[in-house]
């Protein structure tokens, strides 16, 4: 397994694009947490789908103040495509120029495959990283740790 | 990995007994093309095992990609208030691709269900709480997609194809021994 970053690291900031004309930066929302999911690819089969899954826990994420990203080197058309198609209703940032380097900054690029892991990170409030996993890459790591990692925030 | 967090009870929807050899449950949603290819696989597991193995299905609505989920697992649950879960749970899935009112309807009538208080629960969601306690079970236990099978409280991580779950469970037997 990669080494993504641990929890008690300063997350790193970045600012990508999650539509043609919005970009969006961790630090923009700091006094909240930071959920970010970095995933490989759109477009992965229906029901099984990460992305579509924590659309479906946004309440729960929402009941801890907790703001997710996605986070993948696919464009920002793709992104908006991907959205729409599947009615998500939080950001997906473009990780696509320079291709992946948020993902690096992370730990969690895969080099031969050019995409992201699965990687979650749960960034506190000061923007320190509270709870990091990397799951392997078939398998979707569901939410329930990163509804606990909120929980244990509020601890 | 995963466990299932919700252990199994009387107030779930089962077939079998509690306290059969190997228990699978699925988290599933009525709407989602693979828990529909799953139906028939799930019954062919019933079959081979029999009394050893029980079935629990807990509902999983993936609301904001599947309109129909979420009022057909109300059809449902009225369903099983009326001591008939597994015959309109069936007719669902074999008849996922007109999900709506209509199908309700005429599943209603064919159970011999009051299909106007049917339709009315659908309406107001009338087991909303109960469908959202097994959603938020689901998510506790790590459900990542519909469906999501747990054998024995573990989490598939594979595929659900029949000879795939079959091995898994064929393991489980083999360490409960």
């Amino acid at each position: 397994m990669p080494n993504i970053l641990s929890p008690g690291t300063a997350a790193p900031d970045f600012k990508l694009h999650v539509t043609p004309d919005q970009t969006l930066s961790p630090s923009e929302l700091s006094g909240q947490p930071v959920i970010l999911a970095f995933y490989p690819a759109d477009w992965s089969p229906v029901c099984g789908d990460q992305m579509a899954l924590y659309n479906e826990v946004l309440s729960e994420f929402q009941k801890h103040n907790a703001q997710i990203i996605g986070l993948s080197v696919d464009g920002v058309w793709c992104h908006s495509a991907f959205a729409k198609a599947r009615n998500l209703h939080f950001p997906l940032a473009a990780d696509f120029e320079p291709k992946g380097e948020v993902a690096r900054a992370y730990g969690a690029y895969r080099d031969g495959d050019g995409v992201a892991e699965r990687a979650l990170f749960v960034i506190d409030k000061d923007g320190i990283i509270a709870w990091s996993y990397c799951s392997p890459i078939a398998v979707n790591p569901g939410a329930d740790g990163i509804l606990e990692a909120l929980e244990n925030l509020a601890k | 990995m995963a466990k299932l967090s919700i252990p199994i009870s009387a107030e779930d929807h089962l077939q079998g007994d509690l306290d059969a050899e190997v228990n699978l449950v699925e988290y599933g949603d009525y709407q989602c093309p693979s828990c529909g290819a799953a139906y028939p696989i799930v019954k062919r597991l019933q079959k081979h095992y029999g009394k050893r193995l029980l079935f629990v299905f807990r509902n999983f609505p993936l609301s904001q990609m599947h309109l129909q989920a979420e009022p057909a697992a109300e059809a449902a649950e009225f369903a099983a208030a009326h001591g008939k879960f597994w015959e309109m749970h069936d007719l669902l899935y074999e008849n996922q691709e007109n999900l709506g009112e209509e199908l309700f309807k005429t599943l209603a009538d064919e159970l011999k269900l009051p299909s106007d208080k049917l339709l009315n629960a659908v309406a107001e969601q009338t087991y909303q709480a109960r469908i959202r306690a097994d959603f938020a079970g689901g998510i506790r236990s790590g459900v990542n997609g519909t469906p999501t099978f747990y054998i024995n409280g573990q989490r598939n991580n594979g595929p659900f194809d029949y000879d795939f779950l079959r091995q898994q469970i064929d393991d489980a037997l083999a360490r409960s021994r």
